[in-house]
C-alpha cells in the first residue's frame, strides 16, 4: 500500500532521515520504535508532505506523492495525528471533528463519520459543544485520533499516541487503534512505548538516527535480545 | 454636548472597528502586523471615486471599490509577505511597512498628491439631514448609514468566521497551522482569504470616512491604520470581537477628549489609550493571555 524508498530528508542543513525504506501492506498495523531524535516524526512528516524528502520515493497504491502538497496526500487517504495531538484548543469539539473532514463534500457520509467516532470515544459526544482545551490528555488524544477518522483514511500515522498519558488510558486507546485497523484502516504507528506497540502491531521496524536497524514481525522483535535490552527496558 | 458626543465618537469607533477587524484577522493567521492595510483603507475611497467619475451610483461603485481592494489585499500578501512565510518574522514587519510606502507613493501617482472632496452629487441629497433629534443630540441620515453598513458588516463577518468551513479553518490555521496543514487545509488560500476578508472591510471604512469628512488624500491611510491597529491592540490582538469592540471604544474616547481636553489632542488620547493598554492589560479586552494548556 505504502512503499517508502531510500528517503533523505532535511531541516535546513540537518540531515534528519539517511535513507530510510519502509513498506507497509494493505490492512497491517506497523510500529516504527526508536529513540528519541532516532526520526521517528520526520519520517511521518515526510511521508504527510509537510516536509518533503530532498530524496528518494514515496509510493501510495502506486502512485508517486513525495511531491505532492499534504493537501493533495489527505485527499488520496494518508492522514496524520501528530505528536502531542494538536487539537485545536478553541475550536469545539465538533469543530475539531469537521475540520478533520474539511476535504470532503459528502455532507451525510461526514454526519455518518462523526456518529462512528462518537460510538468510538462516547465522552466526545458529551463533550462535543465543548472548546477542544478545555479536555484532558486522554480525551485530546481521542479527539485528534476521531479528527483523523473524519478525513476517512486508508492509511492512518499516529504519532505517539501514548505520550503523557496515565497507563489505563493507554491501554483503552491501542484497543481503539486496534479497532480501527479490525474496521480496515492500515496503521502506521509510532512510539516510545515500544512494549504497547510491538503487541498491537503485526510488523515492526526499528529506526536509529535516521537509519532502519532491525525490521521484522512484531513478536520476533520482542524477543529479539538487542529489542529487549535497547526498547523494552529487559533482560 | 456629552451625548451628541457619544453618537459622533461611535461613528468614528465603528469605522475604526471595519478597519481593526483587518489588522486583527492577518495578525491572527500569519502573526505579521500588516502596516499596509491602512493603504488598503485609503485605497478603497479613492478606488470608490474613480469608479463614481465614470458614472456608477454609489452602492455598486462602493461594491467595485470592495472587490478590488479585496484582490489587492490578497496580491499585497502573494507578492510581499508569502515569500517570507519561513523568514523571520522582522523582515515581513519591514516589508509591509515598504509596501505601505509604495501604496501612498502609487496613489500620488494616480490621483495626485492633494485632498480630493467626496464628489457629493453621488450621495442623496437626504444624507446631511438629520434623521433623529432628542433636545441636543441630531443624528443625521449618513451615520445611521454608517451605523447600519457597519453593523451589519460585522454581523457578517461574524457569522462567516464561526459558521462557515472556510471561517473555522481560518480559526483553525490561527490555532496551529501545522495541524491545519495535516488536515488538508490549504494553508496559502486560506490566508489569501483571510486578507480579500480583511481587505474588503477596510475599503468600506475608507470609503464612509472619506464621505463623512467629505476629503481623502493618499496619506490618509497611516494615522487611520496607527489608530484602528491601537484598538485591535486595545480589543486584544488575534480577536475578532475585541478589535470591534476596541474600535469602538478607541472612537468614543478619541471624540471625549478631543471635546473635553482639547481638540488637538484627538490623536493624543487615541495613543494614551494604546499604551495604558500595553502596561495595565497587555493581552487586550478579549485577548487571551500566553500560558494555555497544549
Amino acid at each position: 500500500m505504502l512503499e517508502v524508498r531510500d528517503i533523505h530528508t532535511f531541516y535546513g542543513n540537518i540531515q534528519a532521515l539517511r535513507g530510510l525504506s519502509l513498506r507497509i501492506e494493505a490492512g497491517e498495523i506497523v510500529t516504527l520504535i526508536g529513540a528519541n531524535g532516532a526520526g521517528k516524526t520526520t519520517t511521518l512528516m515526510s511521508i504527510s508532505g509537510v516536509t518533503p524528502p530532498k530524496q528518494g520515493s514515496i509510493t501510495f497504491l502506486g502512485q508517486e506523492v513525495s511531491r505532492l502538497s499534504t493537501e493533495r496526500i489527505v485527499s488520496l487517504g494518508i492522514t496524520q495525528v501528530p505528536e502531542g495531538r494538536m487539537i485545536f484548543p478553541r475550536l469545539t469539539v465538533k469543530e475539531n471533528l469537521l475540520m478533520g473532514g474539511y476535504l470532503r463534500r459528502d455532507k451525510a457520509g461526514v454526519r455518518a463519520d462523526e456518529e462512528r467516532v462518537y460510538e468510538l470515544f462516547p465522552v466526545l459526544r458529551e463533550r462535543r459543544a465543548q472548546m477542544g482545551g478545555t479536555l484532558s490528555g486522554g480525551e485530546q488524544q481521542m479527539l485528534a485520533i476521531g479528527r483523523a477518522l473524519l478525513a476517512r483514511p486508508k492509511l492512518l500515522l499516529l504519532d505517539e499516541p501514548s505520550l503523557g498519558l496515565a497507563p489505563l488510558v493507554v491501554e483503552n486507546i491501542f484497543e481503539i487503534i486496534q479497532q480501527i485497523n479490525a474496521d480496515g484502516v492500515t496503521v502506521l504507528l509510532v512510539e516510545q512505548n515500544a512494549q504497547m506497540a510491538l503487541q498491537i502491531a503485526h510488523r515492526g521496524y526499528v529506526l536509529e538516527t535516521g537509519r532502519l536497524t532491525l525490521e521484522g514481525p512484531a513478536k520476533d522483535l520482542l524477543n529479539d535480545p538487542k529489542v529487549r535490552s535497547a526498547y523494552l527496558g529487559l533482560d | 454636548m456629552f451625548e451628541q458626543q457619544l453618537v459622533n465618537g461611535f461613528t468614528l469607533g465603528l469605522i475604526y472597528a471595519l478597519i481593526a477587524v483587518g489588522y486583527t484577522m492577518v495578525y491572527g493567521v500569519i502573526e505579521l502586523i500588516n502596516f499596509a492595510h491602512g493603504e488598503i483603507y485609503m485605497l478603497g475611497a479613492f478606488l470608490t471615486l474613480s469608479c463614481i467619475s465614470m458614472g456608477l451610483p454609489l452602492p455598486l461603485a462602493v461594491l467595485l471599490a470592495m472587490l478590488a481592494t479585496a484582490a489587492i489585499g490578497v496580491l499585497l500578501d502573494v507578492v510581499a509577505y508569502r515569500p517570507l512565510r519561513e523568514a523571520p518574522r522582522l523582515a515581513a514587519l519591514i516589508t509591509a511597512i515598504g509596501m505601505s510606502i509604495f501604496l501612498q507613493n502609487l496613489a500620488m501617482i494616480i490621483w495626485g498628491s492633494r485632498p480630493l472632496p467626496f464628489p457629493r452629487q453621488a450621495l442623496p441629497a437626504f444624507f446631511a439631514e438629520p434623521a433623529l433629534r432628542f433636545s441636543e443630540v441630531t443624528v443625521t441620515w449618513m451615520q445611521i448609514v454608517i451605523y447600519v453598513t457597519a453593523l451589519a458588516l460585522m454581523v457578517g463577518l461574524n457569522l462567516v468566521i464561526t459558521k462557515t468551513r472556510t471561517g473555522t479553518a481560518m480559526r483553525a490555521l490561527a490555532q496551529n497551522r501545522t495541524a491545519a496543514a495535516l488536515m488538508g487545509i490549504n494553508v496559502n488560500r486560506v490566508i489569501s482569504f483571510t486578507f480579500a476578508l480583511g481587505s474588503g472591510m477596510g475599503a468600506v471604512a475608507g470609503v464612509m470616512v472619506s464621505m463623512y469628512y467629505n476629503t481623502m488624500y493618499p496619506t490618509m491611510g497611516y494615522l487611520a491604520g496607527v489608530k484602528a491597529f491601537a484598538a485591535a491592540v486595545l480589543g486584544g490582538i488575534g480577536s475578532v470581537p475585541g478589535a470591534m469592540l476596541g474600535g469602538v471604544a478607541l472612537g468614543i474616547a478619541e471624540t471625549l477628549g478631543a471635546g473635553y481636553i482639547s481638540s488637538p489632542y484627538r490623536d493624543g488620547v487615541a495613543y494614551a489609550v494604546m499604551i495604558l493598554v500595553i502596561i495595565f492589560r497587555p493581552s487586550g479586552f478579549l485577548g487571551r493571555s500566553m500560558v494555555e494548556k497544549a
